[in-house]
């Protein structure tokens, strides 16, 4: 009998060790680290005591290199970067899932739903996200992202410097800011000196700015560049954040399933067809973040230009050209627009509210931290008073990949003009799936009516919850 | 007690050591399954970070699926599958038979062995990638195609229909003919070579050979080859989706049915999902008992329309 005893706790153990692999091993270093000296802090977020484990969620390094940068409080960083401990102990986690495919989203709306349920120590306290789908969670009704008033912010004296679009952006349809961002992403338009040479006789941002300065004189400027040989953009999708950064009304409504697409996306794909057709565009370059795109913004390229914010610049055109420095310049853009941004939430439910707040505020609300962003990292900042000073200050802000012009005088006027489109949660997936059915459309492998018809299935499908597509 | 039992039965020992297989299918594979069908049956979704459902719907996702382009998603698997079956098959039988004809003297058997099979140890979407890269309209292959001067502009493979398709039957052909001619070589070299040498000496040809002898004795491994092949066909995904970046363009002409089902799943919409995993296991229930049936009918001499006489004689 006892060998049965004994085989059968042999066979408990096989069985316990194969779904061994399916718990959950993400926060278990940092629970046993610290669950003993945390005890008496776990009785729930209500106690006024901070928690010892601030878990930051988001996509990439750029945050964590931001606030180890200038947030006075850091201590010391673990070498793999994962860990920073603060002067008093308490330890920042960076918890970081790409961006690609959506699942840093998905990875997100995991926690955010076992919230409530979590240990102090595994809750989300402050977590980001970017301007294609801020909107899903500054939502009233998901209340995922607390209001910073609540945290002892007041957005109107301790954030007054910053531009008011973002804080627009970050609100909730009552219009409670419920996240911060240190960046603000207003786009210029990314000229080859070398072409404007050859076809305007001049590289000076001043005259090139004449020559792009709205959409009429753009496409005059357009034939010129084509009867030289050159394609004024790459591709048909560079222009679309122009066009779809200035709709007059949100796909959605709040509260309604119905959605409507804006003259201003149908104006971006008849002009985009027009310009395709007639030979401003590069055919053969597909849409954006692929191969041929990269490659138009070669040496060997005959694109003209780019439509880019300060972190395209630096992140994407710089490491594709491959050419001599100062072989670009910027210019003003011929309308106003913003690519993109990086919104810092504090997450309802943290047991770290001190701490957060200090974080928001020391990485989006401190003039001084925000030029030194700026200069090290060469982000356009969220301070109107700084980047006025930035603009005038040609010394310290001159580019050299843009052969020793200061981008911030032309990124300045753009900023503050900036109306930022009403936003809504379908923002991401209307955007992306507008432009995937339509550039069918382009090549001329459908119509325009079924194209249209492509788009209503694709959104269908994306989103269950919509009931019917609009068009103007 | 242990006086009346006269023999000692070892069958429980056997039980104990499956147990643990029975356990894993059952928690890892049998409640999902169970799940999803249940799923089927609801309105279960995420709308944001906001969860709508589960609320009982009936047959309504089931509904919505007929309403939608599925069948036109089934028509591309089938399509895709086709295109790279057809010549994954023909190449296979005819290097298999080449391969073990000993009168061919083939050298090196066992590295042409090797570098056939060698397509199939890269991942699908690695393969995928590399394809996406080769045949960009700025790629490699249109680069070698204007320089010798057969084009002028460069093609655009990826953005026309045939294209697209013949680009994907192409690398499933290439990522799975090394495997079935290995499978049917096996097949092959299992006949015994009596009959081989019977039906020389009587005067048989090579192609006759081939025909009257080879295939009809290969067809349960042929049978075998084509049921995996129609079931990963049907669940064919990460080489049209790499290559298309999930959008399966042009005009969706090259969207499988688990591009669909994976486009549901953007949205957690299980329940959907749910319904259409259901019809696809539907389908291949179907398909698989279908060949099944054809290949595998008690013939004396291996072909079907023998047997059909054998019964008829009784």
């Amino acid at each position: 009998m006892k060998k049965k005893y004994i085989s059968m706790l042999l066979m408990a153990a096989l069985t316990a060790g194969t779904l061994a692999g399916c718990g959950d091993s993400a926060g278990d270093s940092a629970d046993n680290k610290s669950s003993s000296q945390n005890t008496e802090n776990n009785s729930g977020g209500e106690s006024t005591e901070e928690g010892k484990v601030i878990n930051v969620y988001s996509w990439n390094d750029e945050f964590s290199k931001r606030v180890i940068a200038v947030y006075p409080e850091v201590k010391k960083t673990s070498k793999d970067g994962t860990v920073t401990t603060l002067n008093d102990g308490t330890e920042i986690h960076w918890i970081i899932n790409p961006n690609q495919d959506g699942v840093y989203q998905q990875k997100l709306d995991e926690a955010l739903l076992n919230q409530a349920d979590a240990s102090a120590d595994d809750k989300v306290d402050i977590f980001l996200s970017e301007t294609d789908y801020v909107n899903k969670y500054t939502d009233a009704d998901a209340g995922v992202a607390m209001p910073l008033t609540d945290l002892g912010i007041d957005p109107d004296t301790d954030l007054s410097d910053q531009y008011d679009f973002t804080k627009v952006t970050a609100s909730d349809v009552n219009g409670v800011q419920r996240g911060s961002t240190w960046q603000c992403c207003p786009g210029l338009l990314v000229y080859r000196r070398d072409i404007a040479k050859e076809v305007f006789g001049t590289d000076d941002p001043v005259k090139v700015g004449e020559k792009v300065k709205d959409w009429d004189t753009m496409a005059k400027t357009a034939e010129e560049l084509k009867a030289k040989g050159y394609y004024t953009f790459s591709s048909y999708a560079d222009t679309f954040r122009l066009y779809g950064n200035s709709i007059s009304e949100p796909w959605v409504k709040p509260g309604e399933t119905v959605i409507k697409v804006d003259q201003k996306i149908m104006d971006w794909v008849s002009t985009s067809k027009e310009w395709l057709d007639a030979g401003y565009l590069d055919k053969t370059v597909k849409g954006q973040w692929n191969d041929d795109w990269n490659k138009a913004m070669g040496s060997k390229s005959k694109v003209f230009a780019f439509l880019f914010p300060a972190w395209g610049i630096d992140f994407t055109l710089k490491p594709n050209w491959d050419g001599e420095d100062g072989a670009w310049a910027v210019t003003n853009p011929p309308q106003e627009y913003n690519w993109g941004g990086s919104y810092v939430h504090a997450c309802t439910g943290t047991d770290n509210p001190k701490h957060v707040k200090d974080i928001i505020l020391a990485v989006t609300g401190n003039k001084d931290n925000l030029l030194k962003i700026s200069k090290d990292y060469l982000d356009f900042t969220n301070t109107k008073s700084g980047m006025k000073e930035a603009a005038e200050d040609n010394k310290t802000f001159a580019s050299e990949f843009l052969g020793g012009q200061n981008s911030f005088e032309y990124f300045t006027p753009v900023a503050e003009n900036i109306v930022i489109a009403p936003l809504s949660p379908y923002d991401q997936g209307c955007v992306e799936l507008i432009q995937n059915s339509f550039s069918d459309y382009f090549q001329g492998q459908v119509d325009f009516d079924k194209a249209k018809s492509n788009f209503e299935t694709a959104i269908k499908e994306r989103y269950p919850e919509t009931t019917e597509v609009q068009w103007p | 007690m242990k006086l009346k039992r006269k023999s000692i039965s070892y069958s429980k020992w056997g039980y104990i050591f499956i147990l643990p297989f029975f356990v894993s299918f059952f928690i890892f594979s049998f409640i999902p399954l169970a799940d999803t069908i249940r799923y089927s049956f609801f309105e279960y979704y995420r709308s944001g970070i906001k969860e709508v459902g589960p609320n009982f719907v009936g047959m309504e996702n089931y509904k919505s699926l007929l309403a939608s382009d599925m069948l036109k998603y089934a028509g591309n698997t089938f399509i895709l599958w086709i295109i790279g079956f057809i010549p994954q098959i023909v190449i296979a039988l005819l290097l298999a038979a080449w391969f073990v004809d000993i009168r061919l003297k083939i050298h090196a058997k066992q590295f042409f062995k090797v570098v056939i099979y060698l397509p199939n140890l890269i991942m699908a979407s690695a393969f995928a990638m590399l394809f996406f890269t080769l045949f960009s309209t700025n790629g490699p292959i249109n680069g070698i195609l204007t320089s010798i001067g057969i084009t002028k502009e460069p093609i655009d493979f990826l953005g026309s229909v045939f294209g697209t398709r013949s680009l994907v039957g192409f690398m499933n052909f290439l990522m799975w003919f090394g495997n079935t001619t290995i499978m049917l070589m096996a097949a092959i070299m299992g006949i015994s070579t009596d009959i081989f040498e019977a039906s020389e000496i009587d005067g048989c040809n090579s192609i006759q050979r081939f025909f009257k002898i080879t295939l009809p004795l290969i067809r349960p491994i042929l049978a075998y080859t084509l049921i995996n092949s129609i079931i990963g066909g049907l669940q064919m995904f990460d080489v049209p989706q790499i290559l298309t970046n999930g959008q399966g363009s042009p005009d969706r002409t090259s969207m499988t049915l688990i591009m669909f089902l994976n486009s549901h799943l953007k949205s957690r919409n299980y329940g959907m999902a749910g319904a259409l995993s259901v019809y696809l296991f539907i389908v291949s229930a179907i398909l698989c008992f279908f060949v099944y049936r054809m290949t595998n009918n008690n013939d004396p001499d291996g072909s079907k329309a023998a047997a059909r006489k054998a019964k008829r004689r009784k």
